[in-house]
């Protein structure tokens, strides 16, 4: 299957499944489902199949397809895959699946459906693009659809969220645009031809160091927004509470990931010296995020809200781990981008289900559902146990990753960032007490067990969750040459030498 | 051409007419004798013509002028650009696309104006014909390597206008707008003319060509001389509705019958940029670092000035009047950077532009309904699910005027500001990029009302929520305007290609 151009097929499939939704007619909704969910479906099974050829032990990237778009402008349909873009992909392509079937629009399926695939479509896109104009155009893209599943289906103050989501990330991405331009054109200046081509772009360079950081904050702006890292978090509480839930799991399992793969991608790889340089400054940023969404969590009565927030402070550890620039470091920051989209993209979807049951996501309104729900209850007590790091479970390995990787490079960071565990653990253990324990009174008593087929969704993500807690190495070997290599590169680049025991990359 | 006949007319000698090479005006000359014949057919046929009729025919005509357009354009691929009778008139990659957008820019509005006609009640071959002559004067601005050609081109793209604004005489709106455009066109014209004269003053010819030679050869820091050009500058940016010479655009777009101001945002924004480019990127690009600060204010108080104050607006065409003000400051944009990059860039624009706001302004039409009234945001509410077609046709536009990807509108923007960045004026595109953000802002407004407030929940006045009904010609003005900003937003080379080789002829 050398020939087959799988990564084209992974954007190409949810696109024509969106056009194939578009035409079913409107009165057909059950159909307009099984055509969703098998779409995306045969996107997991083509993302499966390229996680399962994909070849352990090298850093470059695999599967490359390249076709010109628009020659004169040095644009082409550039795409491939290496250890960090693979996971990512391969959870986008669970997570919509996972949505699609965990979380029933109430009204408009059709278009509903049709918007679902095209974010996956743009969402992979931004994951595999290797042309900065390639990727701009799908990082955009993603806007749209997500504006309308937020403004058509979400809840009370949607269209205030949805709005404030597009503007938010639109002034991120249009300082970005500038910064590709700016790239593009010193590049051309210097070398004589037009290229968006990002392996080219970051192997010949020839601006200064300070034009690297100024084009450095075009890009970490708009990376820096749809995270969000603190400051620029705030669009983030209400986007995640007002968007159905279908969209709050892709919101956060896939949506955010795009800006901390963002960093890693055009950050470090274009950026280097410039990276090294601002870490200080971003890991402040992260360490900030990761106290104050925590915090912030905690006094949350909005049980959507409080996930929200907690979305901060994991994101926080992500950037954290990033910009320790350690293998460890990147690794666990990787690695915990899965978790977080594994683990909050489940719980959203159980704020969901108990919305559905009780049509409230008030804490206060809740107590003792364990009683009259115990699976539901294990359930959610896997999955937020996940969340807050227990050993055993998939949120350990990034965070203690993460906290390694930086406490060999950052010591002073790793040790305020290691109360962000301490802190995750008691707003989640706070709220499932309030939500969970005690005696069931009034509408409580009649909450609904888990269903047959909401366990079928969420079981193989808590299996995995899981997996990935107790046996990682298979996901991380295929990250770290990539890692590695991005590792050596910035460090090549900074002449910075890791500190002993950082550059065998240990696995824990 | 006025020092040609000057020469001409040594005195024992008979006048001496510049040989007329017809091929170089051809698109005009099909336009006007076009409409001409139009106007004949008109006074016999009284009303005794199929539905359709006049509508068709100046379809017919417009893409009758694409033949000579496409002749001229392969001749200066492979023959070069070329000035011709008595140099008043150059044929070079530039005009032939201005040509091209102006041409489209007729059949749509064309088509557009049919369904509006019959509606309103006002069918009858004059408002085609008024339309046909209004742009044979764009393109001759687009061609005149003479100011005054430019002149002669200018006045007869906006007295044709003029009275296509006050066409539906029955409505007030209509005649107010008529008569402000015409009383601040004319002061516009008068500043143009001024300009003229200075500029003649103190180079001594209206001649493109003579004036660059001049410039060249003579360096004049002469301050009538600037004078004059400041005032070229500020007749033309009238009509591209910079700011601030913008003050008129709303009330008239307004008022305008809907299709004249589709057709007017488009062509003459095209004519008048057309313009600007030639004098000042061609004719005074020595005098580059004179202008250049000016037109980047211009675009920085366009781009804006347009986009804030479209954010207040509650009227759907005032809205899309600023919008056209902030489109302009991105045109400006291209404009200020001077390099052919720019000048590429504006054209594409432009040719983008004429597509998305006529599409949106047929969508206006469509909804406005008998009497051209209800064009409200209040009209637009819910109509998502009255036409879901119609909505989705009209979000595509406006996502294209957003400047998301996948559209026309989003390499259009791409391009202006990759030619300033390449220019290094790094502020203008960052200024560029913010004023898309604010824009997005109304446009996703208007999408938020046809799409989620729900039409259920009205406690106002109830709004028309009558089926709309969509004439065949606005339908296909519609689907025109669609397929080009899709197709184009994904294969964008061929046009792209076409922009970049439509290269000015330097003088």
């Amino acid at each position: 299957m050398v020939g087959f151009p799988l990564l084209t097929a992974l954007i190409v499939i949810p696109a024509i499944g969106a056009a194939l939704v578009v035409v079913t007619p409107r009165t057909r909704p059950e159909l307009i489902r099984v055509i969703g969910f098998t779409v995306a479906m045969a996107v997991l099974v083509i993302a499966g199949y390229t996680l399962y050829e994909f070849a352990t032990g090298t850093p470059g990237f695999q599967f490359v397809s390249q076709h010109v778009w628009i020659k004169e402008w040095g644009i082409s349909w550039h795409l491939g895959i290496d250890g960090i873009s693979l996971f990512l992909v391969v959870l986008t392509a669970v997570l919509f699946p996972f949505a699609l079937a965990g979380a029933d629009p109430h009204h408009d399926v059709k278009a509903y459906t049709a918007w679902m695939l095209v974010l996956e479509a743009a969402c992979l896109g931004v994951f595999l693009a290797l042309d900065l104009f390639l990727f701009f155009v799908f990082w955009e893209l993603v806007l749209v659809p997500m504006y309308f599943l937020i403004g058509g289906w979400g809840y009370e103050r949607r269209v205030y969220a949805a709005l404030k989501f597009f503007i938010y990330t639109m002034t991120g991405s249009a300082l970005m645009l500038v910064g590709i331009l700016a790239l593009v054109f010193l590049h051309a200046s210097h070398f004589h031809h037009l290229t968006f081509d990002l392996q080219t772009l970051a192997r010949d360079q020839s601006f200064g160091e300070s034009t690297a950081r100024w084009l450095f904050a075009a890009f970490a702006i708009s990376f820096a927004i749809k995270v969000p890292i603190f400051p620029l978090h705030t669009w983030l509480p209400d986007a995640h509470t007002e968007a159905p839930t279908a969209g709050s799991v892709i919101l956060a399992g896939v949506l955010l990931k795009l800006g901390t793969y963002g960093f890693l991608r055009f950050g470090l790889y274009l950026f280097p010296k410039v990276s090294h340089d601002l870490a200080p400054l971003l890991l402040t940023l992260g360490v900030i995020g990761i106290v104050y969404g925590a915090i912030v969590a905690a006094v949350q009565r909005d049980l959507k809200r409080l996930i929200a927030y907690s979305s901060v402070a994991h994101l926080g550890f992500i950037i954290l781990g990033t910009f320790a620039l350690t293998t460890q470091g990147v690794q666990g920051g990787l690695i915990q981008m899965i978790n977080h989209g594994l683990s909050t993209g489940a719980l959203f979807l159980l704020v969901g289900m108990i919305y559905e049951r009780r049509h409230t996501r008030q804490i206060a309104d809740f107590g003792g559902l364990q009683k009259v729900a115990p699976i539901f209850a294990g359930v959610f007590m896997l999955v937020m146990l996940s969340s807050v790091g227990l050993p055993g479970l998939n949120g350990f390995v990034g965070e203690f990753l993460i906290l390694i990787g930086t406490f060999i490079s950052r010591r002073w960071w790793a040790v305020v960032a290691a109360t962000g565990v301490i802190l995750a653990a008691v707003y989640l253990l706070w709220a499932y007490q309030r939500v969970f324990h005690g005696v069931p009174e009034g509408d409580n008593l009649k909450f609904g067990e888990l269903r047959l087929k909401e366990a079928a969704v969420l079981a193989p993500v808590l299996a995995l969750i899981v997996f990935l807690g107790v046996y990682p190495k298979p996901v991380l070997d295929r990250m770290a040459p990539t890692v590695k290599s991005l590792v050596a590169r910035v460090d090549e680049r900074t002449g910075a030498k890791q500190p002993a025991g950082a550059a065998e990359g240990r696995h824990p | 051409m006025i020092a040609a006949l000057a020469q001409a007319q040594q005195p024992g000698q008979a006048l001496q007419l510049p040989h007329v090479d017809s091929w170089t005006i051809a698109p005009e000359a099909i336009f006007f004798v076009g409409g001409l014949l139009m106007l004949i057919a008109g006074v016999f046929l009284r009303r005794r013509v199929p539905r359709g009729l006049w509508s068709v025919s100046t379809v017919v005509i417009a893409l009758v002028a694409l033949w000579p357009t496409f002749h001229l354009w392969h001749q200066v691929r492979h023959g070069g650009a070329r000035t011709a009778i008595a140099d008043a008139i150059v044929v070079d990659g530039f005009s032939t696309f201005i040509y091209v957008v102006i041409i489209s820019t007729v059949v749509m509005a064309a088509l557009l104006a049919d369904g509006y006609l019959r509606r309103e009640d006002l069918d009858g071959p004059e408002y085609y014909v008024l339309m046909l002559f209004s742009a044979s004067g764009g393109m001759l601005m687009a061609a005149a390597n003479d100011l005054i050609v430019v002149f002669l081109g200018l006045e007869i793209l906006s007295i044709a206008l003029y009275t296509l604004a006050g066409y539906q005489q029955r409505r007030a709106g209509s005649q107010e707008a008529a008569i402000k455009y015409f009383v601040l066109g004319a002061f516009s014209s008068a500043f143009f003319l001024y300009g003229i004269a200075l500029v003649y003053g103190t180079t001594g010819s209206t001649n493109l060509g003579i004036i660059a030679e001049f410039l060249r050869v003579n360096a004049l820091t002469n301050g009538l001389f600037l004078a004059g050009f400041a005032l070229l500058l500020v007749g033309l940016g009238f009509k591209v509705a910079a700011v601030p010479f913008h003050m008129w655009t709303p009330d008239v777009y307004q008022g305008s019958p809907t299709p004249a101001t589709a057709f007017m945002a488009a062509a003459a924004k095209a004519a008048g940029f057309a313009a600007l480019l030639r004098i000042f990127v061609s004719t005074f690009d020595l005098y580059r670092l004179d202008w250049q600060p000016i037109v980047w204010v211009l675009a920085v108080l366009s781009l804006l000035v347009g986009s804030i104050l479209a954010v207040v607006q509650s009227d759907v065409k005032r809205m899309l009047a600023y919008s056209s003000i902030a489109h302009a400051g991105y045109v400006l944009v291209g404009f200020a950077t001077a390099t052919d990059r720019g000048v590429a860039g504006a054209l594409f624009y432009l040719f983008a532009y004429a597509f998305m706001v006529i599409g949106s302004f047929a969508v206006v039409t469509v909804v406005a309904g008998k009497g051209d009234q209800n064009t409200g945001l209040d009209a637009f509410r819910g109509l998502a699910s009255r036409r879901p077609v119609l909505a989705f046709v009209f979000t595509v536009l406006l996502l294209a005027q957003t400047g998301v990807p996948l559209t026309s509108g989003f390499l259009a923007k791409f391009y202006v500001i990759s030619a300033a960045v390449e220019a290094r004026s790094y502020a203008l595109a960052i200024i560029a990029m913010i004023a898309a953000v604010i824009a997005a802002f109304f446009y996703l407004r208007l999408i938020v009302i046809m799409y989620m407030a729900a039409p259920a929940d009205e406690g106002e006045e109830a709004v028309p929520a009558g089926p709309v009904p969509i004439a065949v010609g606005a339908g296909l003005a519609l689907g025109i305007a669609l397929s080009f900003t899709l197709v184009v937003g994904f294969l964008p080379s061929a046009v792209f290609d076409f922009a970049r080789h439509a290269t000015l002829l330097r003088l």
